[in-house]
């Protein structure tokens, strides 16, 4: 059975531009801006300078410590740089500028001779995956070799694999699990046994019923694999929201997944921990839908991890209109671009350009304390109230209104009828408590 | 990667846009709005006001178009003067003009109600900062105005069409709940009847009274249709309107405990009115749905209070006004559950 998650709201889909489409594979750009840090955690070391020659899967940053991951070359080529450069996340950050030589050529030993899954131990399947860089591709970026790591003390029963895709416009997960099903499911067993999990739970929004009936075709002979058909409803693919709508389990703010005995993945990430401990393939690639109504001819890609935006948006036909706002990831919680020379990362999940048409820019007006953001907060906070004490600097009492609780999901401002900028005052008073507890430490 | 090539559908550079929105998340917005909801509100109320004008006549049609008009042009003026964005056409000016009418005799001198809308709007509303910073609830503090400037006329009340045979437009009878509270229940029976009869009639609207004290029916019709485009929640009218009936039901019969009449209690007077209406604005009510639940109660409490013990014989108007000091409070002290913290975390 599915349990109603707390708080969200509907949102229109805009899934239908590319959710029949296949995936299409980007041609090697002339240049990769790959940046040198890709995930949360300690940041990674370059390992290259200018001039290098690297192959493709060499290591080009090497992880800076347990939480943290390695990058590797996407390709074979030159280093041309390794210096700051504009980051789709972070504004700018340091990258290396990769020229490829169009050999595409692996580093020696890879791909490796295929490993039987069967006998990967779960030290071996954490090794392949720290190995390999794999980060989770929900859109967060946490190192995933970490999160197989869990604590003696936190035993984990259920693994749980995020195919919600609840964000709007996006349809990358979708195509993956069409594409590559049953490397997704092996990937799913391989976390299972890794972190010694008894069950696994697929989540799949309600809105795909093609992979639903898919899956359930595919794991019908498995009694500890169910697959479950989820409200299309956002945030439906938030980590809270999930383990609470599939298995009934409350995750408090400040708690971790393994807290409550689960690990989440995404599809994608699945996808790559199977690569990973059958084939020894590194995080060089990954699945992104492009789309919006600015764009010419929506695809779902997979692209080379540091092509650039416009080169991406290029083989996608370029705009059919201008552009007026481009947006890294999806509608609800993505990142607004002011440049098209940025690179697509690890965990890209879309480039969604849309146009004037499609911003609302009604003026703001005064709260009228209707309390529609309380009821869509699937964390149980009064968002506008939190907003009002940051309009007024009291950051001490947005702590006690407990900002740092907010996902940032989006849904109080999606709802707001006097469209206030509630997640922005949040992020902000997120940015000052956090800011002011480092400086008390 | 399977192919290994340049780009070669790029012939020429991609044109880069002039200019890029950058902004905070999330990207998408709500259909909803202020304006919007207000004037949704405002159409859930129409065919009361079309009933209220089939009742009291052509007076009750002016009193509406004096009182909205008077509240948008205080409010345009307001604006004006104060050099802010003008939102006199948002429904919320109309809204406040139209719920004033309600509360008020159709017999009311006409200049009387333009006065009282222009307290509501220019006092209650903007001199507290305008829309979402008012304390009170606007139409509520035009009527108590309008009730302490001229209590004669706010209590003079035009007998509907049909009820006294061969009256007409200005004639003066007594509403329900003032012969109640004059003479007593049963002589109020003797006037409007008793039992079923005089149930359907407060139901139907066919009682004197202020113009949105008539029907009953037509306002909880407007109320079914706020709560399914769940603009309001159906809690705080079934609170409000449940306890003023249970309370005099058990404390307010003449013969005892458990004789009252529950359910002329909750038909007469504005009850449904502030019920579904008052309670429910938005600014002046607590912003938890269980804090609006509190509030509800008290509320009621007060109603009965008032009516049993109290001066007037009705007391929706005071009851909701006290309770909106209380909505500051009410939202200190309640405050949603934070999303997985067990009982007694949520204030840490």
């Amino acid at each position: 059975m599915v349990f109603r998650f707390q708080g969200g709201v509907r949102v229109p889909h805009h899934k239908a531009l590319t959710e029949k489409k296949l995936v299409e594979d980007l041609p090697m750009p002339e240049r990769l801006i790959v940046p040198v840090s890709q995930h949360i955690g300690a940041p990674a070391k370059a390992e290259v300078k200018r001039k290098d020659e690297v192959k493709k899967g060499q290591i080009l940053s090497r992880a800076g410590g347990f939480v943290s991951a390695h990058v590797h070359a996407p390709t074979s080529g030159t280093v041309a740089a390794v210096e700051e450069r504009p980051n789709p996340v972070s504004g700018k950050a340091l990258s290396i500028v990769l020229e490829p030589d169009g050999k595409d050529e692996w580093l020696e030993g890879l791909p490796m001779a295929e490993r039987d899954p069967q006998t990967a131990t779960p030290d071996e399947i954490r090794q392949a995956v720290q190995a390999a860089g794999i980060v989770g591709m929900g859109g967060a970026a946490f190192p995933t070799h970490v999160k197989l790591a869990p604590p003696k003390d936190k035993p984990i029963d259920a693994v749980l694999i995020n195919g919600a895709e609840c964000e709007p416009y996006l349809t990358s997960d979708h195509a993956a699990m069409k594409l590559r099903p049953d490397d997704m499911l092996l990937g799913a067993r391989l976390i299972m046994k890794a972190v010694g999990a008894t069950r696994l739970v697929i989540g799949v929004e309600d809105n795909k019923p093609d992979v639903l009936r898919d899956l359930e075709k595919r794991t019908a002979a498995d009694p500890d694999i169910s697959v479950a058909a989820l409200p299309s409803r956002y945030p439906q693919g938030a980590e809270r929201s999930l383990i609470h709508a599939v298995l009934g389990r409350k995750l408090p703010a400040g708690k971790l997944p393994m807290d409550v005995g689960v690990v989440v993945q995404n599809v994608n990430t699945a996808i790559a921990v199977s690569d990973a401990v059958r084939f020894g393939l590194p995080a060089v690639d990954t699945l992104i839908t492009v789309t919006g109504s600015a764009v010419r001819d929506p695809k779902n890609v997979r692209v080379p991890v540091g092509a650039r935006f416009e080169d991406v948006l290029a083989f996608c036909g370029g705009f059919a209109s201008e552009p007026a706002k481009i947006i890294y990831g999806g509608p609800m919680m993505g990142f607004a671009q002011y440049s098209l020379d940025v690179p697509v990362t690890k965990s890209g999940s879309g480039i969604l350009c849309l146009g004037a048409g499609d911003l609302d820019r009604r003026p703001l007006q005064a709260c009228v304390r209707c309390g529609r953001c309380l009821t869509v907060c699937p964390m149980g906070l009064v968002p506008t109230r939190i907003a009002e004490l940051v309009e007024a600097g009291d950051f001490d009492g947005a702590e006690e209104a407990h900002a740092l609780d907010c996902v940032e999901c989006g849904c109080c401002t999606f709802e707001c009828p006097s469209r206030r900028p509630l997640v922005h005052a949040i992020r902000t008073a997120k940015l000052v408590i956090r800011d002011r507890m480092r400086k008390r430490v | 990667m399977s192919d290994v090539n340049t780009v070669e559908t790029l012939k020429e550079p991609l044109p880069v846009p002039e200019w890029l929105t950058v902004s905070s998340s999330p990207h998408l917005r709500g259909p909803e709005s202020v304006a919007r909801i207000m004037w949704t509100v405002n159409l859930t109320l129409l065919p009361a006001a079309v009933w209220a004008v089939a009742v009291f006549g052509w007076r009750a049609l002016v009193q509406i178009v004096v009182s909205a008009g008077a509240a948008m042009a205080t409010e345009w003026m307001v604006q004006k003067l104060r050099k802010v964005p003008v939102t006199a056409l948002d429904g919320s000016a109309f809204l406040t003009g139209l719920l004033l009418a309600f509360c008020i005799p159709a017999s009311l001198p006409f200049w009387m109600t333009g006065l009282g809308s222009f307290f509501a709007v220019f006092v209650a509303k903007h001199s507290f900062g305008g829309l979402g910073q008012n304390i009170f609830n606007p139409a509520h503090i035009g009527r108590a105005f309008l009730l302490a400037s001229f209590p004669v006329q706010m209590t003079t009340w035009t007998a509907v069409k049909s009820h006294a045979a061969g009256a007409v437009d200005g004639i003066t009878a007594a509403t329900p709940l003032g012969i109640v509270k004059e003479e007593g229940f049963a002589a109020m029976s003797e006037h409007f009847g008793s039992g079923a009869e005089l149930y359907w009639r407060l139901f139907m609207g066919n009682v004197n009274g202020s113009l949105g004290e008539v029907s009953a029916l037509l306002i909880l019709l407007g109320g079914l249709v706020l709560v399914w485009k769940r603009y309001i929640p159906w809690e705080s009218p079934v609170i409000y309107i449940g306890t003023v009936g249970l309370l005099t039901w058990a404390f307010s019969g003449d013969g005892g405990v458990f004789t009252g009449d529950a359910l002329f209690a909750m038909l007469s007077g504005g009850l449904v009115l502030g019920g579904v209406y008052m309670i429910t604005d938005y600014v002046t009510s607590p912003i938890t749905r269980k804090g609006q639940m509190i509030f509800a109660f008290f509320a009621a409490l007060l109603v009965w209070l008032i009516r049993t013990y109290g001066g007037y014989p009705e007391g929706v108007c005071y009851s909701i006004l006290l309770m909106n000091c209380f909505t500051p409070l009410i939202d200190r002290l309640v405050r949603p559950k934070r999303f997985g913290q067990e009982k007694g975390a949520t204030h840490v």
